[in-house]
């Protein structure tokens, strides 16, 4: 479904960032990518929701055949894919369901589906909010505004839940959450699988693939991708850090 | 910002102006110029008592030895006061309309293209209208309804016909006619306006509402509204304003007068959207209004909102003068200068009774090449024990080539007060737009639903009606402007 080529990217006029990274991510498929601070996990992330600021030099990237690279931000939005922010932004005087609701009906707007009135959508919101045990007050506070780091992560997932989107990347979304939170986000990715979805997981910790367990584990060091395998590959980083990674990637 | 939202920005900002066709009507005009006689024309062709005319010749004379205010930030050519018309009024058979059907239906045509209900039946449920058009009122709608409480609500002529009392005791004692330059200048010529009373207990039952539209060209309007809500009265009262496409710049100088009694409450919403000028700055209406309530008694309570949108240059200051003790003023702005416009907008509260309330919000949008300022005086009286105020100031810039500026001042001459000025600028963050169009917001739309956001404190205090043609409006002279 998701096919990454011989990837370069920089800031623009800057560094390169991203090195060379080809992934290829089957329909179904959920991918945890994992690798030292600054090696360009949210790059990559950025690069494929189409975050302007970086600049691809060279290579390729396509979903489900379609140049993913030719399209803005809000078309790739309505083709489904889905990017949870390591930093969620806060939208000030804005309240987190007229969000949604906005975002939903834009998407469904420009696939030519019928838009939901505040009634409709509300009962879906709703429902979504109650799967992710969130209390129905954070609808109506303005997106993310003061919310805490783990609250805001949890939004995150609530908006992928309304969107429901067939590629979600989601980048650090474990980050800064206590045990149960854990466990709910976690629960709510493994309601969206689907043989039609495909899930990459940017992540730090083992723990949260416990709870969403991956096809693949790919590790980036350098802008590169050192290496790639199954779930044992997560259990051998937790054991022994990403020192052995970097002897291995000839110093990256 | 990237070059593809500098694009976007441009193209948006320039977008056109939607109400600024002229409607062919025949028209009775005075031939340019400013004299005495001109004066005693207008005021002739009114029917005015000689006590009117004695006031206007005073205001005349006094504004003789004005100049014109130049203080304000922004900059304009000279005005040439001979050049102007200072009369023009569709040509009606008899002296004015005495119902709608004698409004001439091309007339009747420009407010339903405006989206103005004139037809009382078709009329939004809930909204007396008054539509003044260039220089006179057209028709009242919903009179009779009102006229059984005791509510005046009628075109300042007619007012001044029916009412004289009301309108001697009244008229000038918030904006003296020597006030400043524009209210003297207004106070010596002005044509019609608005008039409102509101009986002793009265709570008016619906949104009383005025549309001003500038259709001649080469004329000046000069509109006057009183407003007054006798004791324990309350009315809400909404102004909105369009003009056609010219590429001369066309004078607005309108006085406001708003007088609260003990307990009364007047609520005063503006939705300004006169033509601002294409995006080289040609054209474009001088918006130079003064307006001012008086709250005179004890617990009166003004409130002003205003979405300013228009205009080439605005030039306002709603203010409240809290002489009741335990009055309450309130000012809520939202003011956009985008394309070559220039916004110099504010309030003054000032605060004479004690415990007397203030709070003002400020929320200036500056895009394009578009100067905005804030200008504000809270003013504490020696006599103002516990008075309190809150200021909030926004600035939201988009593009690199507009500016804000902020001049708040503060006179305190009692110690007990309590004055809080908070002030931030802000561009709309690279951040907050990809995650917006990230999740499927396109640009133009994500920027819209940033800037309401950003005014969310002001619109919430627009009727509900007005507050949606409000963000509309804004989106039209902004969507996809980027900082
Ligand atoms: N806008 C930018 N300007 C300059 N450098 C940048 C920019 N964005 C990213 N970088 C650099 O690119 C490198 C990769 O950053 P990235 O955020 O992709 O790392 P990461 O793998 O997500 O790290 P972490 O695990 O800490 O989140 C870093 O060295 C970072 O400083
Ligand atoms: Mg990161």
């Amino acid at each position: 479904m998701l096919e990454i080529n011989g990837l370069h990217a920089r800031v623009a006029q800057g560094a390169e960032i991203l090195k060379g990274i080809s992934l290829s991510v089957g329909k179904g498929e959920v991918h945890a990518i994992m690798g030292p601070n600054g090696s360009g996990k949210s790059t990559l992330a950025g690069v494929l929701a189409g975050r302007e600021r970086f600049e691809v030099t060279a290579g390729s990237v396509t979903l489900d055949g379609a140049d993913l690279l030719a399209l803005t931000p809000e078309e790739r939005a309505v083709r489904g894919v889905f990017l949870g922010f390591q930093y969620p932004v806060e939208i000030p005087g804005i309240t987190n369901a007229y969000f949604l609701r906005t975002a939903l009906n834009s998407v469904r707007r420009a696939r030519g589906q019928s838009e939901l009135d505040a009634m409709e959508f509300l009962v879906l919101l709703k429902q979504k909010a109650k799967l992710m045990e969130m209390d129905p007050s954070f609808l109506n506070r303005s997106v993310n505004e003061g919310f805490s780091g783990g609250e805001k992560k949890r939004n995150e997932i609530l908006q992928m839940a309304v969107l429901e989107p067939r590629l979600a990347i989601l980048d650090e979304t474990d980050s800064g959450l206590d045990i149960d939170a854990l466990k709910v986000v976690a629960a709510g990715v493994n309601a969206l699988r689907s043989p039609e979805r495909s899930v990459i997981l940017v992540t730090h910790y083992q723990r949260l693939l416990d709870h969403i367990v991956p096809d693949r584990i790919h590790v980036l060091a350098g802008g590169r991708m050192v290496k790639s395998g199954g779930r044992e590959l997560a259990l051998e980083l937790e054991a022994q850090g990403y020192g052995w990674i970097d002897a291995h990637a000839g110093g990256a | 910002m990237s070059a593809e939202d500098n694009k976007a920005l441009s193209e948006l900002t320039e977008k056109e102006y939607g109400y600024g066709f002229v409607t062919d009507i025949e028209q009775e005009s005075l031939p340019p110029g400013l004299s005495e006689d001109v004066v005693r024309w207008i005021s002739r062709k009114k029917g005015e008592p000689e006590w009117l005319l004695e006031w206007r010749l005073q205001s005349y004379r006094h504004w003789l030895t004005l100049t014109e205010p130049h203080w304000a930030r922004a900059n304009y050519p000279a005005i040439d006061y001979q050049a102007i018309s200072y009369f023009a009024a569709p040509k009606a058979k008899t002296d004015g309309p005495k119902s709608l059907d004698e409004v001439d239906p091309e007339l009747l045509k420009t407010y339903e293209k405006l989206g103005i209900p004139l037809q009382e039946r078709a009329a939004l449920a809930g909204i007396a209208v008054d539509a003044v058009f260039d220089s006179v009122s057209v028709a009242t709608t919903y009179k009779g309804k009102l006229a059984e409480l005791g509510i005046i609500f009628c075109s300042f002529s007619e007012a001044v016909r029916e009412h004289p009392e009301l309108v001697r005791r009244y008229l000038g004692t918030v904006v003296p006619r020597t006030d400043n330059f524009y209210a003297a200048l207004n106070s010596a010529v002005f044509s019609d306006g608005s008039f409102v009373y509101v009986p002793k207990g009265v709570r008016c039952p619906m949104e009383l509402s005025t549309y001003f539209r500038i259709n001649a060209s080469g004329t000046g309007q000069f509109e006057r509204t009183l407003i007054v809500a006798d004791e324990g009265a309350q009315v809400s009262y909404l102004e909105g304003c369009t003009a056609p496409k010219r590429d001369e710049n066309q004078l607005h100088a309108a006085v406001v007068e708003l007088v609260a009694m003990a307990e009364a409450k007047i609520k005063y919403s503006t939705v300004q959207n006169w033509y601002p000028g294409d995006k080289d700055g040609r054209g474009g209406i001088f918006n130079f209004v003064t307006k001012r309530g008086l709250c005179a008694g004890r617990r009166a309570h003004i409130s002003w909102t205003q979405v300013e949108t228009g205009s080439a240059i605005t030039w306002k200051y709603p203010s409240v003068v809290l002489k009741g003790d335990e009055s309450v003023g309130e000012f809520y702005s939202v003011a956009v200068a985008a394309n070559c416009q220039q916004a110099d907008t504010g309030t003054k509260m000032v605060h004479i009774g004690r415990n007397t309330r203030s709070t003002i919000v400020s929320k200036g949008i500056s895009a394009g090449r578009g100067q905005n300022t804030y200008r504000g005086l809270v003013k504490v009286g020696r006599k103002a024990d516990n008075a309190r105020n809150h200021s909030q100031c926004d600035s939201l810039l988009m593009g690199s080539k507009c500016g804000a500026h902020t001049f708040p001042v503060i006179e305190v001459s009692n110690t007990s007060a309590v004055v809080e000025h908070e002030a931030t600028t802000s561009r709309i963050s690279e951040d907050q737009l990809f995650y917006c169009r990230q999740r499927g917001i396109p640009q133009e739309e994500a920027v819209a639903l940033i800037v309401n956001g950003f005014c969310k404190s002001v619109f919430k205090e627009l009727p509900m009606e007005f507050a949606v043609e409000a963000q509309k409006l804004l989106q039209v002279s902004l969507e996809g402007s980027v900082g």
